[in-house]
């Protein structure tokens, strides 16, 4: 029992932030990746917002799978997420509060992101508490990765510097800050993810076509 | 007064428009325009609830919520609103208007938990617009929404066409053209400041 559970908790991370990363691979929740990710700073608070609530939406939901009736699930899950946001809404407004005033519209809307709710009914609500922890501390993982993935990009292009460090002592691109740029920059990062697989695992990949249903 | 709802409906359905500057709703900007006829039916609704959800909103958070020092509570309200308006449009319209129903079942159902739908009345309350500039803003959001999902239908038509290299197909194509519309829709910054 104990041999089987380790690989187990492991690839659940892992899983996350490579084969079914929520931003390359299943390209849900796309708002944010988008919208904040204009400087590392940004992707990062937002993306461990996301890892904060994902990891306890997963948790609470997996407590209280028993008690929650089916036909009512949907609604419970909302409220259930929504109160760890506006939790997180509170903290980020008391501790970060530059940043906050970047980007509070889409902290609050972190109360709809379809990967959360998606993993609270894929995963967190047929699952026994520590691997709900694990899911949701990894898919968290992946969306935090690519949000720094994506802001780092932009903020080099955009601004010449990396995590606040000036590199480039300069503007090369202005245009990756502003809004086209991280339209550009997603296609361009899906299509290198897609080609990555295509050449070195072979696989036919789904990835980032299916479209983003909820 | 006109004039102000004027610049708030041209703000919001242009200059800030949702998808292109503010980038919301893109779950659904993405997986609704791969035909026109899906686009044209989920502007509609959209805006419909959109507007409607704005005004409900309002007036809880205005007349209920504040006089009750409750504005901690607004994400969990205003969702519940949405979701409880969505739900009740959705049984109501399967008994009155069946026919309707079935071309906007789908539909209803994604909106609930749709971004977009909850910004407008987060916006709202944000910038403490009262009545009219609040179902203004929301108007004109979805007009906005609308602009976008019917531009990127019309040019995803055409893409099925096109020759796009094997690891761009879908979405990365998608996404780069999107980029490009929002390009262009940056000349409409400075047109009307607020």
């Amino acid at each position: 029992m104990a041999d089987d559970k380790k690989p187990d908790l492991i690839k659940l991370l892992t899983n996350g932030i490579f084969s079914e990363n929520p931003v390359f691979k299943l390209a849900l929740s796309l708002c944010p990746a988008v919208a904040v990710t204009t400087s590392v700073k940004n992707g990062f608070l937002m993306g461990a917002a996301v890892l904060a609530v994902m990891t306890m939406v997963n948790i609470t939901v997996s407590i209280f799978r028993g008690l929650i009736n089916p036909k009512v699930r949907i609604p419970a899950y909302i409220l259930i997420i929504a109160t760890y946001v506006s939790m997180t809404d509170m903290v980020m407004a008391a501790y970060a509060r530059t940043a906050y005033k970047e980007m509070g519209l889409y902290i609050q809307l972190i109360v709809v992101f379809a990967i959360i709710i998606s993993r609270a009914e894929l995963f967190a609500s047929k699952n026994k508490v520590v691997p709900s922890a694990f899911d949701g501390f990894g898919m968290g993982l992946g969306f935090l990765g690519a949000l720094v993935l994506v802001g780092a990009v932009r903020e080099f292009f955009g601004k010449g510097t990396l995590a606040g460090m000036d590199i480039l002592g300069g503007r090369p691109l202005l245009i990756m800050v502003l809004p086209t740029g991280g339209f550009f920059v997603i296609g361009l990062l899906m299509g290198l993810f897609n080609w990555i697989e295509d050449k070195y695992f072979g696989g036919v990949s789904g990835g980032g076509g299916g479209g983003g249903h909820h | 007064m006109t004039h102000d709802l004027i610049k708030i409906f041209i703000a919001s359905a242009i200059i800030n428009n949702f998808v292109f500057t503010r980038y919301l709703g893109l779950c659904i900007f993405f997986g609704v325009t791969k035909r026109m006829e899906t686009a044209v039916g989920m502007s509609a609704t959209f805006t419909a609830v959109m507007v409607i959800s704005a005004a409900l909103s309002w007036i809880v958070y205005n007349l209920v919520m504040l006089p009750l020092h409750l504005g901690f509570l607004k994400i969990i309200v205003f969702i519940g609103i949405v979701a409880g308006f969505v739900q009740g449009a959705d049984t109501i319209l399967k008994k009155v208007n069946p026919a309707l129903y079935h071309k906007l079942g789908i539909y209803l159902v994604l909106i609930t938990t749709n971004c977009i739908i909850l910004a407008v009345p987060v916006i709202n309350s944000d910038e403490k617009y009262g009545f009219m500039q609040s179902i203004t803003l929301g108007l004109g959001s979805g007009a906005g929404f609308s602009l976008a999902l019917i531009i990127m239908a019309s040019i995803r038509e055409k893409l099925e066409f096109a020759a796009v290299p094997k690891p761009f197909r879908g979405m990365p194509i998608a996404f780069i053209v999107t980029g490009l519309i929002a390009l262009a829709f940056l000349g409409f910054s400075g047109l009307i400041t607020l």
